[in-house]
């Protein structure tokens, strides 16, 4: 028997892409094998990690907990996707760089989409507030210190921004 | 960690939906958020021949807070159900239990009613349908049907969903007026399956104070324990004054033990949990019976 495919499109990163793939293939595998772009990491693919947390339409979500089928016509951003159109990183970014709010880097992509989402929706978190914001992200290396800093220091950016 | 092979089905309406769930029956698998379903496919505990994605039947995704409680649709997402202001008045237990429903990302996603259908005893929305008395409406080409909380747990991820069904709705009714409602879990990582859950509903009246209290994780399917007339024995706002109520609460309870938890720690927990839980409630009764007068 051979493997049902399936034509998708999907707007990433303000980009349309249009892909045939087999109806089993999640969405994480989609963005890294068939659409190219390898920022999204694949931790645990079941859920658990976050690694692999990318926006659809806006909002955060597993992207190893989706099909790309299921997703046909949507909208997602990766951690590709987060940085401004001039190029220069997202204040979410530049806060992670100031904090150190990474070491071996292999869980960021994950908390810089789901912390980007978040303070859209909450620009003023406080430090309670961002723990629980990033309670669903595991890292491994930092101890999560300086991701909660990250955090505080991205709203900071952000209202300077706006101010 | 991928699923293996299926075939996918992505209906457009409702109608299409139950045409091709009667077609592949037992072979079939509905996936609407997905958020329990793809790690048991991706960890090959599942492999359905059929997948029928729901994600299209945007009719279903709706929450409507009516005055005799609160209609979930299919597809509403937890977060919606959560966000909603109206729902959060005629049933406050939805909100209090949703905010221990995994993360919000996961939230973001998974659906009420599929958690329900999933039937996994630690979900937390199973003990709420169940402590509320609440119900499912299961549709399918031969005709609708409404399934009590009490007959809908069948088992360990298994509910009364037969081949060829939909879960289209659940209905949670509203709290009695003077009510008060808590959820309080133990989990060894905020989000994570709880080692033991508790959903209280506290009903004062001058004659009597009833008492409902549904357990997450207590058994093969949400245990709901019933109390005609639970006085508290002292200050009803502290934990301590439920100790009697608590103890007669979690009578019948027979837990498992399991790598995270010994049975006899799950029912210390199920007692101390119940006793704070009721005095949680009683505290919000007591709030919403001051704003009424």
């Amino acid at each position: 028997m051979s493997e049902q495919r399936l034509p998708v499109r999907i707007v990433v990163n303000g980009t349309e892409h249009r892909v045939e793939v087999p109806v089993r293939r999640l969405l994480s595998d989609a963005l890294r094998y068939d659409i190219g772009l390898t920022g999204t990491h694949v931790g645990c693919e079941h859920g658990v990690c976050g690694a692999c947390t990318v926006l659809l339409d806006g909002v955060p979500v597993r992207s190893c907990l989706l099909l790309a089928v299921s997703v046909d016509g949507g909208s997602v951003t990766t951690v590709e996707g987060l940085a401004g159109v001039g190029g220069g990183p997202h204040p979410v970014q530049q806060a992670f760089t100031e904090c150190h709010g990474l070491q071996c880097g292999f869980c960021t992509p994950g908390f810089l989409t789901t912390v980007a989402a978040y303070l859209e929706e909450n620009p003023d978190p406080t430090e309670d507030e961002a723990r629980e914001a990033v309670a669903g992200n595991l890292c491994r290396c930092t101890g999560y210190q300086n991701i909660v800093a990250s955090v505080l220091r991205a709203a900071e950016l952000q209202r300077e921004a706006g101010a | 960690m991928k699923p293996s092979p299926f075939t996918y089905h992505r209906p457009e309406s409702l109608d299409e939906a139950l045409s091709v769930l009667a077609e592949v029956g037992g072979d079939g698998k509905v996936l609407a958020g997905g958020q329990s379903l793809l790690p048991v496919l991706s960890m090959r505990l599942a492999a359905p021949a059929h997948l029928v994605d729901v994600n299209r039947l945007a009719e279903l995704a709706y929450v409507r807070a009516e005055p005799g409680g609160v209609r979930v649709g299919a597809l509403a997402r937890h977060a919606a159900v959560e966000r909603d202001e109206q729902a959060d008045v005629v049933q406050p237990l939805l909100r209090q239990a949703l905010r221990l429903v995994a993360h919000p990302t996961i939230r973001n996603r998974g659906t009420t009613v599929g958690s329900l259908a999933h039937a996994d005893p630690a979900g937390e929305m199973t003990a709420v349908l169940a402590v509320l008395g609440g119900r499912v409406t299961l549709v399918s080409k031969a005709g609708r049907r409404e399934v009590d909380a009490a007959d809908f747990f069948v088992g360990p991820l298994e509910s009364a969903v037969g081949a060829g069904e939909l879960a289209v709705e659940a209905f949670f009714p509203a709290a009695p007026p003077g009510s008060g409602t808590a959820f309080l879990e133990v989990a060894r990582r905020h989000g994570d399956y709880a080692v033991c859950g508790v959903a209280a509903v506290v009903t004062p009246s001058p004659e009597s104070v009833d008492v409902a209290v549904g357990y997450v994780s207590m058994g093969p399917t949400p245990a709901v324990a019933r109390l005609a007339d639970a006085r508290p024995s002292g200050p009803p706002v502290d934990p301590a004054s439920w100790a009697e109520a608590a103890d007669a609460a979690v009578t019948g309870l027979e837990p498992e033990a399991d790598i995270h938890a010994s049975a006899d720690y799950r029912l210390h927990l199920a007692r101390v949990l119940t006793a704070r839980a009721l005095a949680a409630a009683w505290s919000a009764s007591a709030a919403s019976g001051t704003e009424a007068a």
